[in-house]
């Protein structure tokens, strides 16, 4: 049981797409969660339906949305690749796919632990002297820290396993669009590849159970600068 | 600071006006007579219906002209019943809160601010591990460090019990009578607070001002009573402290002739505010004798009013001082009282409760 090439460069693309995606995601679901918390406006049980939307769907329905919005021939596509980026069958498009799916997860964290902070708080904040951004940065934004840190950490997780919107949206090019999960997939076709199939399954077992390591160690560092309260 | 402000929510309309001055202004009323709506109004955490604020002639809030000036801006420090200090941040940082966003320019001494309201001791402890009445002492440091140019403060001692509320009421008299000298709006439904507290009273109903006046005039006007409550109503009156007993007594001297009280803890010298209970106040044709009651005072009838009880208020004149008694209509009849009479009054030592007794 050996890791060649395939089993690192997979591995590689895998983190890589997960920073990327779990970076971009978490200040847009961030967003998107406090618009669900805080504000009422037309079309918000709309939003609500859509961000929830890969949650339910399969994923390869998903993914094959995503190719009829993005491939170089629709208009996102066409529009996107004018600024030079595209999406289908590349690595940024496996980012894509990993932001969508775990969009819900990450919002639904963040939504819980912005609905769990007073707003009274921030008026007595307000009251004080502090403008809107100081409220958030200094009042809101310490409260809800462990809820994003776990949104963000389930971001990465769904990120690091996405299979089915990834493989259907991008295919399943080694070094460009093969993750992880799809390497693993790829050799249990082959005959005789069932061990390097193992091989890469605990090499994901591995990240997966560092992660939870690191994001519990950032929770508590968290709650104790939160200082237990509530 | 001159307020105007109406505003409707479901079936209850608040018309209110008010030009508030130096010292403590309280608003009295009920829960639901609009109390807290005003506080919000003023802080800018409420847009009313109709609403104009203006403050040392600069314009807060004027609805008519779409003026509203963000909470931030307004520079009213405020004291909420529920103290809404920052869980995440130690006393000190929560504190450190309030002198950020201060004006520069305006300082306020944080070593005097924590000397004033005695929470040196608090600094590294968290809000959860504090009691009630240390939350709202800090939530008072931390609104005084904000440089506020007033105090607004929303029933901060409603949510204590009374041992509680007797370890916070003096730090508030301090900040009234100290150096700081800051307006406050204080708004309460605890007359024992208000009594003690306020310089100018403002009473509201449903909504509306239903009397206003220097807190002696209101707490001695028998429309009052029913305002405030027939156990609750009784006139506030200043008193100098001349002697304390060997028996717990002391003698304390009024405009009209001298009270003997206990419990009385003020030094030989200063003067007190004594608040004496409608209820407890009994009325004489003649001056009684034989009675265990020590403290007889000849006064003039200024003004009865009957309710819609049995009972009736009565002004009384009692030197420079007004007192307000609360007899049954029988009484008044059989008696004879009317206006311009002069009567006796005997109010009993108990009268006065240690704790109504403030500087």
């Amino acid at each position: 049981m050996t890791l060649d090439a395939v089993a690192w460069d997979a591995l590689r693309l895998s983190l890589w797409v997960a920073v990327w995606a779990t970076c971009i995601a978490v200040p847009l679901a961030l967003s998107v969660a406090w618009l669900l918390a805080r504000r009422e406006f037309w079309g918000k049980s709309l939003l609500n339906a859509l961000v929830h939307l890969p949650l339910v769907l399969p994923p390869v329905v998903t993914g094959y949305i995503l190719l009829v919005l993005f491939s170089p021939a629709a208009p996102a596509g066409a529009a996107l690749a004018t600024i030079g980026l595209t999406l289908a069958f590349k690595w940024t498009g496996a980012v894509l796919a990993a932001i969508v799916m775990g969009f819900p997860l990450m919002v639904r964290a963040m939504r819980l632990a912005i609905e769990a902070v007073d707003p009274k708080l921030e008026e007595a904040a307000a009251t004080l002297g502090a403008p809107r951004i100081g409220v958030f940065t200094r009042v809101t934004l310490p409260l809800i820290a462990p809820g994003v840190l776990a949104g963000a950490v389930m971001g990465f997780a769904k990120a690091m396993g996405e299979f089915g919107a990834t493989i259907t949206f991008v295919a399943n090019i080694p070094g460009q669009t093969q993750t992880l999960p799809i390497a693993i997939w790829t050799a249990l076709q082959i005959p005789g590849g069932e061990s390097a199939a193992a091989a890469m399954a605990l090499l994901s077992c591995a990240v997966a159970l560092g992660a939870v390591i690191v994001s519990e160690a950032l929770a508590r560092r968290v709650a104790k600068r939160i200082g237990g309260a509530r | 600071m001159k307020l105007v402000l109406k505003h409707s929510f479901g079936n209850f309309t608040l018309d209110f006006q008010l030009d508030a001055g130096a010292g403590i202004t309280a608003l009295f009323g009920h829960s639901g007579s609009g109390k807290s709506t005003i506080i919000n109004a003023v802080a800018g955490l409420l847009r009313p219906d109709y609403g104009l604020l203006e403050v040392d002639g600069e314009i807060l809030m004027d609805t008519a002209r779409g003026i509203h000036t963000a909470p931030h801006k307004r520079r009213f420090g405020t004291v909420f019943q529920d103290a809404r200090l920052f869980p995440h941040l130690s006393v000190a940082q929560n504190l450190d809160f309030g002198t950020r966003y201060a004006p520069q320019g305006i300082s306020v001494s944080r070593d005097d601010v924590i000397d004033l309201l005695g929470i040196a001791s608090l600094m590294s402890r968290a809000p959860n591990t504090l009691s009630g009445g240390e939350k709202q002492r800090v939530a008072l440091g931390r609104a005084l460090l904000s440089a506020p140019r007033m105090l607004l403060m929303d029933e901060p001692l409603a949510s204590l019990d009374s041992a509680r509320k007797q370890e916070i009421l003096p730090y508030l008299e301090h900040l009234r009578d100290g150096p700081l000298g800051l307006p406050i709006l204080y708004v309460s439904h605890a007359v024992d607070e208000i009594t003690r507290l306020a310089d100018t009273l403002v009473l509201l109903k449903d909504g509306r001002i239903a009397a206003q006046g220097t807190l002696r005039a209101v707490m001695s006007d028998p429309a009052a009573v029913p305002l405030l409550g027939v156990r609750e109503a009784g006139a506030v009156i200043e008193a100098t402290v001349l002697s304390h007993a060997d028996d717990g007594l002391s003698q304390l001297a009024i405009s009209a002739g001298t009270l003997e009280l206990p419990g009385v803890r003020a030094s030989v010298g200063s003067k007190v505010r004594l608040r004496v209970m409608a209820q407890d106040i009994m009325l004489s044709r003649t001056r009684p004798s034989g009675l265990s009651a020590l403290n007889i005072l000849p006064v003039t009838i200024a003004n009865i009013r009957f309710g819609s009880g049995p009972g009736a208020a009565i002004a009384l004149t009692a030197g420079e001082d007004t007192l307000l008694a609360r007899v049954t209509r029988r009484a008044v009849a059989s008696l004879e009282l009317a206006e311009g009479a002069e009567i006796f009054a005997v109010l009993k030592a108990t009268t006065v409760a240690p704790e109504s007794i403030g500087h």
